[in-house]
């Protein structure tokens, strides 16, 4: 991060991203971390929900629960990806803290891991949040008591989640509440203290992906208030799927009212010596009609984004299917806008 | 014409048909297309009731829902009397539906414990499933009521949302389960005995984990829920034989999306091996190009040709907007080939993409005429 510093995004570690289903969550967060990581950092990139999207993303074959590479970032830098399994993260958390590596496999036998991560889901958030925030505090120097290991450098730069979705995500980072009611005391109470520490501090930013659509930003806006009123912190709303503009406002608002200067189309398709020109320059008028609503209606749902009173950054549209070319060209606008700092 | 149009009106008009629930992954419009069925059912005369899990905030209050409430409230749609029919529409409230089985399995001071039991909140509240299971449980409820004709259900937002099916046989499982079982024996009865010492180094590192108090919790809540166990199982059982009956339809909500598209593969697969009755697919959001225009590619060397001339600039945006819009559409068409390539015989309904989002009555009726209109092959019916 030296070449950035000083560091705009106040020491964010920990980008929590989420968004509504079909918002294009899971890539926004891909191309997070592949920003973060340019110039010669180190970032892990984790999943939660099971579902294998960042393989996919990368076409790489399913994550086991082992961190891996996944791609090289511009200027050396190298993204990490890590599936967190709950099962696996409580089987690694007893041996971790209770030396009870057979112990726990007993427990998988019994379906115990089963009934805590299962049944119990507040254990099951306290588990994954926990692995993300692990990998935040961990330090090079492998396993020293955490007083030796404390002037080494982080692992990691920064940490990226790809987090559940908008509607779940103030519940499930607030883990300190979901366990409130099942561990009152205990190690599993002890843990979700710690992480929610690390979670509410300034440390860690959530981050909105959203489309220029009605339910989409709604959602943002109830999710932004959640977090707020959980006491987190939202970081950036990030703009997918935006298209740059194709005519001018004043041509958009006419084919609105549906005033196209049909005339002018004619002329053009036939300079462009195209079939039926009048046909033709009629169906490109009523397409021009339908675009500008799309555009005043998209324009609305900006100035209710707005509102919601946090830096926003854009993301092209970049046709269906996105591929690792287009992750880079997704990573390098968000590096261009400040998202990466 | 690769595969039939699915004909929404002629389901939605059989009397034949009391259930129809509406599945597929999020953010794929299942609640609108749910609320539109409603809506175009109870036009068409029939006394219908939609059942949302979760809705968006503006859709719900489309239906004039302000809040969880587990009674069908009537929804003011004169249409719908003119024709005879009537529109309910009630958000799940799954704690309380939960609550209210308890309340009907155990005798009231049974019942009382349980509720009161901070394992039972939890898991009411959140456990993973529970609101597909309660969701399911309520559609048995209003089936059973005999006042519904028709019965309209959106799935909950789960990760795999056929969770439903699956989660009257998890939650079984998990209150059946040798654990759990465990747990809730005393100690020193045969159980204990049988499985020897391993149990208490188990009891005693979940007791680590989740707390002393917690284990308590689980243990008392397993020897009251012991009792209202039994009659849990087999409503789970009669809803889920429910789904199977001649009277219910599946429809698989997707956008003609890669991701959306595969997990409605995945549903209609699961569907078929439940052997549950799959009426058809409904693709939401789908492009059509105004008018015929030409081919995508002609379209985009046009508008090239064009911008380079510079004297025709807003014929070249224009070209430009239609290529895109084209683009999209052969993209939607290849996608759609191969869904029902691997599904030959389901027949699939369009719903073109509006420049709008849906919000009120004017537009779920506008998204159920759509529905009712548009087949697969782009001809209206």
């Amino acid at each position: 991060m030296s070449q950035r510093d000083p560091d705009p995004s106040g020491g964010v570690r920990l980008h929590v991203v989420t968004g509504k289903g079909g918002t294009g969550k899971t890539t926004a967060a891909a191309a997070l971390a592949l920003s973060l990581a340019a110039g010669g950092g180190r970032v892990l990139l984790v999943e939660v929900e099971g579902r294998q999207g960042i393989a996919e993303l990368f076409g790489r074959p399913p994550l086991p629960y082992e961190e891996r590479k996944v791609a090289e970032a511009r200027g050396g830098g190298e993204v990490f990806a890590l599936a967190v399994d709950a099962e696996a993260a409580l089987l690694e958390y007893l041996e971790l803290f209770y030396g009870m590596r057979r112990a726990g496999q007993a427990l998988t036998r019994f379906g115990a891991v089963d009934f805590a991560t299962t049944i119990a889901p507040g254990v099951r958030d306290v588990l994954l949040t926990g692995k993300a925030v692990e990998a935040v505090r961990r330090r090079r120097g492998g396993r020293r008591p955490l007083g030796q290991a404390g002037d080494e450098p982080y692992v990691y730069r920064a940490v990226v989640m790809d987090a559940p979705p908008t509607g779940r995500i103030a519940q499930f980072l607030n883990v300190n509440a979901e366990v409130a009611g099942l561990a009152r005391i205990g190690p599993v109470r002890t843990q979700a203290d710690k992480v929610m520490e690390t979670i509410r501090s300034a440390r860690t930013a959530v981050h909105f992906v959203t489309l220029l659509e009605e339910m989409p930003a709604q959602e943002t806006a109830d999710g932004v208030a959640e977090i707020r009123g959980a006491g987190m912190n939202p970081g950036r709303l990030i703009v997918n799927m935006v298209r740059d503009p194709l005519f001018p406002p004043d041509v958009l608002a006419a084919a609105e009212r549906g005033e196209v200067d049909v005339e002018s189309l004619v002329q053009g398709v036939k300079a462009a010596r195209l079939d039926r020109p009048s046909e033709t320059a009629d169906g490109l008028a009523r397409e021009m009609a339908a675009h500008a609503r799309r555009v005043r209606a998209e324009a609305a749902v900006r100035g209710r984004l707005d509102r919601v009173g946090l830096p926003a950054v854009d993301l092209p549209y970049l046709g269906e299917g996105i591929d690792t070319a287009a992750l880079y060209r997704l990573a390098d606008r968000l590096a261009e806008q400040g998202a990466a700092g | 014409m690769s595969a039939e149009r699915l004909d929404v009106d002629a389901l939605l008009a059989d009397p034949g048909v009391r259930t129809i629930v509406c599945c597929g992954s999020g953010g794929v419009g299942k609640t609108t297309t749910a609320a539109a069925l409603g809506v175009r059912a109870a036009e068409m005369g029939r006394g219908a009731v939609v059942i949302t899990v979760d809705p968006a905030r503006r859709l719900a209050q489309s239906l004039g829902l302000t809040e969880l409430d587990n009674t069908p409230r009537p929804v003011p749609l004169p249409e719908a009397a003119e024709a005879g029919g009537s529109l309910h529409a009630m958000m799940l409230d799954m704690k309380r539906t939960f609550d209210e089985i308890v309340e009907a399995h155990a005798d009231p001071e049974r019942a009382r414990e349980i509720l009161a039991n901070p394992f039972y909140r939890s898991m009411s509240s959140s456990f993973s499933g529970t609101q597909e299971y309660m969701a399911m449980e309520k559609l048995g409820q209003l089936r059973e009521s005999g006042e519904w004709d028709l019965i309209v259900v959106d799935t909950p937002p789960s990760r795999s949302a056929l969770d439903f099916l699956d989660a009257p046989k998890r939650l079984g499982r998990f209150l059946d389960g040798r654990l759990i079982r465990i747990l809730g024996a005393p100690a020193r009865t045969g159980a204990f005995r049988l499985l020897g010492a391993g149990v208490g180094a188990v009891t005693g590192i979940i007791s680590k984990v989740v707390g002393a108090q917690a284990l308590k919790d689980v243990q008392s809540f397993i020897s009251s829920f012991d009792a209202v166990f039994g009659g849990f199982q087999e409503r789970a059982e009669r809803t889920y034989r429910l789904l199977q009956a001649p009277g219910t339809a599946f429809l698989v909500v997707a956008v003609p999306e890669p991701d959306a598209l595969r997990e409605a593969d995945y549903f209609m697969e699961r569907l078929a091996a439940d052997r549950m009755p799959l009426a058809g697919v409904v693709l939401n959001r789908t492009h059509r190009p105004e008018a015929d225009g030409p081919p995508a590619e002609e379209a985009l060397a046009a508008s090239r040709e064009l911008e380079a001339g510079g004297e025709h600039p807003l014929a070249a945006a224009a070209l430009l907007l239609h290529a895109r819009a084209a683009r999209l559409r052969d993209r939607e068409a290849e996608l759609r080939g191969r869904l029902t390539a691997a599904h030959p015989r389901i027949p699939v309904a369009e719903v073109p993409a509006r420049a709008e989002d849906v919000y009120d009555i004017g537009a779920l009726r506008e998204v159920g005429e759509a529905l009712g209109e548009a087949g697969p092959d782009g001809v209206p019916g």
